[in-house]
């Protein structure tokens, strides 16, 4: 099928492979693992990526911006490898275009300069604006975008703003540019229930009204659903379920994301768990599992999960890597009924 | 069953001076709590509302700057009634572990990184009794299979672990000696749905055991709705609500604990959801009268200048706010 518009991020099979050593011995481990999204251009979205830590969600990110080297696979911006950019165009052109905003936005500020100076050096780095007796205006500009405004923020230090605020000038900084696409890794964990919205509100808004992209990594599935477009659900460096929001945490297929889905604490007095759950004991054991690494806790797992790579098979508008939904597996359908009641 | 611990009319205020500028930050002010036997007690608001300090006074931990100005906190252990203020060093030591107990936040930095598990155990359990360090690992391991967790966590290191069963071994590791009193602050934060249920669970199998009292510190108020069977709601170190689990999440009264409930998102709808305006307020200087006043939609000239009272509005539902307040007196008139 012939493609309308080049895509604006490509990852195609995209591994990154960490050598960890034990003595003279050496052990591979793949932090992302064969991992695929593609994000359209001309239409912007909100694209979640979800996963406990330790799920390859922040090595994916750190990828996308270019600040780790894959190991294999394609990683392209706008037709671009990113790996392959120049050091001068990654400055000159690709982080105009890219920007990244962090979990704590008190560690990503300096405490000792004001946090002003930020934008201003931006604007003028980026040559944002033509006279630099412009820059106030286009920075006021910004950050209205963001709720703020110049004169709130004017000669003030990180420590003299709360978090959200803060976390509104960092998003305002990764604005400045004018960014196709924004990396947010757990921008709001940090932040007091009362301000969380706030900030995932916003990202709905740029998405909206600037066309930005966002690819907003998270460990909240709640936040996940209400924000996010499409979501990518990430195990143990897998990309185990992918697909329209809506679909993966309204009808998960996955035994994962099932487990996901039901272990969210609802609000809803009268819905307790009742059924139990196993956990990882030990971690680089499920890394260095040989066939499916959810094998070792999940409720609906046959023989061929452990010895076997289940594959990514799309299955009711969406991928999910596991063997219930294979087809050439012969699956016992009361294994499959095993996975569903949590469904419910 | 009486209340557990008590405090009445309590005030913990950080009192510090430098360069002869005395600043009083009031992280605790005029709040009375009675907790319960057996039941597992919530206490929920935003960060630097004072949740924390409010801990640390009740498990009578604290050191200057943090100081008790007013009222008083009172453990009833066994029939005996101890007044907090009046405990030597020696009474304390006596009493931690072995009847009251503390689940700290960050369970990464609670276990010594280069000693086993077993031997972490040993540790704790030989500075409170008289045990050898065979028989504190029989213990270990019972303790541990009754709780469900793997024998190879035993001999393992806290850097194997993954985040989830360290906070779980924590968690044996603060009851081990079955403890009448529980504190948790914060016990799944910064962990994952999947992990955070899995230490929900046992936190629940813990208490439910020997019918100990917990009580429960966190923002998140999902994992209070799982857990908590009553549940107080702090707002810039004042107890602005306290209600049964159920009526906190169903009827909310005040505004802020409204905000707080409605602000949540959850998987059901994605329709627009508001967020509180405004800012917590700094505690060194906290607005007049209401300190939600600043930020609440409601807000009247009275709750500019004074200072809403906690009254009951229903059985076990008490509230601080000045509008609520008249509405019941409407009703009533009614």
């Amino acid at each position: 099928m012939p493609k309308l518009s080049e895509p604006l991020l490509q990852i195609e099979d995209l591994t990154k492979i960490f050598h960890i050593r034990q003595g003279f011995a050496s052990q591979e481990f793949h932090a992302v693992d064969n991992a695929s999204i593609v994000i359209d251009s001309d239409k912007p979205e909100i694209f979640a990526v979800v996963g406990e830590s330790g799920s390859g969600k922040t090595t994916l990110a750190k990828m996308v911006l270019g600040m780790e080297v894959a190991s294999q696979g394609i990683l392209r911006y706008k037709d671009r490898v990113i790996n392959d950019i120049s050091k001068k165009e990654m400055k000159t052109w690709f982080y105009r275009e890219v920007q990244p905003v962090f979990q704590d936005p008190f560690a990503a500020f300096s405490p000792l300069k004001q946090i002003d100076r930020y934008l201003y050096e931006t604007v003028y780095n980026y040559k944002m604006v033509g006279d630099k007796k412009e820059a106030p205006r286009y920075i006021n500009e910004v950050l209205s975008e963001v709720g703020l405004t110049l004169a709130e923020i004017a000669g003030r230090y990180p420590n003299e703003l709360s978090g959200g605020q803060a976390q509104r000038v960092a998003i305002a900084r990764a604005l400045i540019t004018k960014p196709s696409l924004i990396v947010a890794d757990e921008p709001v964990s940090m932040l007091d229930a009362s301000l969380r919205m706030s900030i995932v509100n916003m990202f709905r808004k740029l998405k909206e009204d600037n066309k930005v992209s966002v690819i907003y990594i998270t460990h909240d599935l709640a936040t996940a659903f209400y924000a996010g477009d499409r979501i990518a659900v990430m195990l143990r460096g897998w990309i185990v379920e992918m697909g329209s929001t809506e679909q993966v945490l309204g009808n998960p297929l996955h035994p994962y994301t099932q487990n996901l889905k039901t272990s969210i604490p609802s609000i809803k007095t009268d819905e307790a768990w009742d059924e139990k759950i196993d956990l990882a004991v030990i971690e680089t054991d499920e890394y260095t599992r040989s066939g499916c690494k959810f094998a070792g806790r999940c409720p609906a797992v046959m023989d061929i999960c452990h010895d076997n790579i289940p594959p990514s098979v799309e299955h009711e508008g969406r991928s999910v890597k596991c063997f219930l939904y294979d087809g050439s597996a012969s699956v016992d359908p009361a294994k499959k009924q095993a996975a569903t009641p949590a469904l419910a | 069953m009486g209340a557990i611990i008590e405090t009445n009319n309590l005030r913990a205020y950080y009192i510090t001076k430098a360069y002869g500028v005395e600043r009083t930050v009031k992280a605790v002010d005029d709040i009375t709590l009675r907790i319960q036997e057996g039941e597992v007690y919530g206490i929920a608001g935003e960060s630097g509302c004072g949740k924390s300090t409010l801990l640390r006074v009740l498990l009578n931990a604290y050191q200057p700057p943090l100081t008790v100005v007013g009222g008083e906190v009172i453990y009833n252990l066994d029939g005996e009634r101890l007044n907090a203020a009046d405990m030597t060093e020696e009474q304390n030591r006596d009493l931690r572990w072995r009847k009251l107990s503390y689940i700290p936040q960050g369970s990464m930095h609670v276990l010594n990184p280069v000693r086993r598990i077993r031997d972490s155990f040993h540790d704790f359990i030989s500075a409170h009794r008289d045990v050898t360090k065979n028989e504190s690992y029989a213990m270990t391991a019972e303790y541990l299979r009754d709780l469900g967790l793997p024998e190879k966590v035993m001999r393992s290191y806290p850097h194997q672990l993954s985040g989830g069963m360290r906070q779980r071994v924590t968690i044996a590791l603060a009851t081990i000696l079955w403890p009448k009193l529980i504190f948790a602050d914060e016990p799944t934060t910064a962990l994952d749905v999947v992990v955070q249920r899995g230490v929900i669970q046992m936190l629940k199998d813990v208490q439910q055991k020997e019918g100990s009292t917990l009580v429960l510190i966190t923002h998140d108020i999902g994992v209070h709705a799982n857990l908590a069977d009553r549940i107080a709601i702090l707002y810039a170190g004042k107890l602005v609500e306290e209600a049964e689990t159920r009526t906190i999440l169903n009827e909310p009264k005040h505004p802020y604990t409204r905000y707080l409930i409605e602000s949540l998102p959850n998987l059901d709808s994605r329709e627009e959801l508001m967020s509180i305006p405004g800012r917590p307020p700094a505690l060194d200087r906290p607005p007049s009268g209401c300190r939600f006043h600043e930020r609440c939609p409601l807000a009247q000239d009275i709750c500019k200048t004074i200072e809403p009272e906690l009254i009951q509005i229903a059985p076990r539902h008490f509230t601080a706010c000045h509008v609520v307040e008249e509405e019941l007196s409407h009703a009533q008139a009614v």
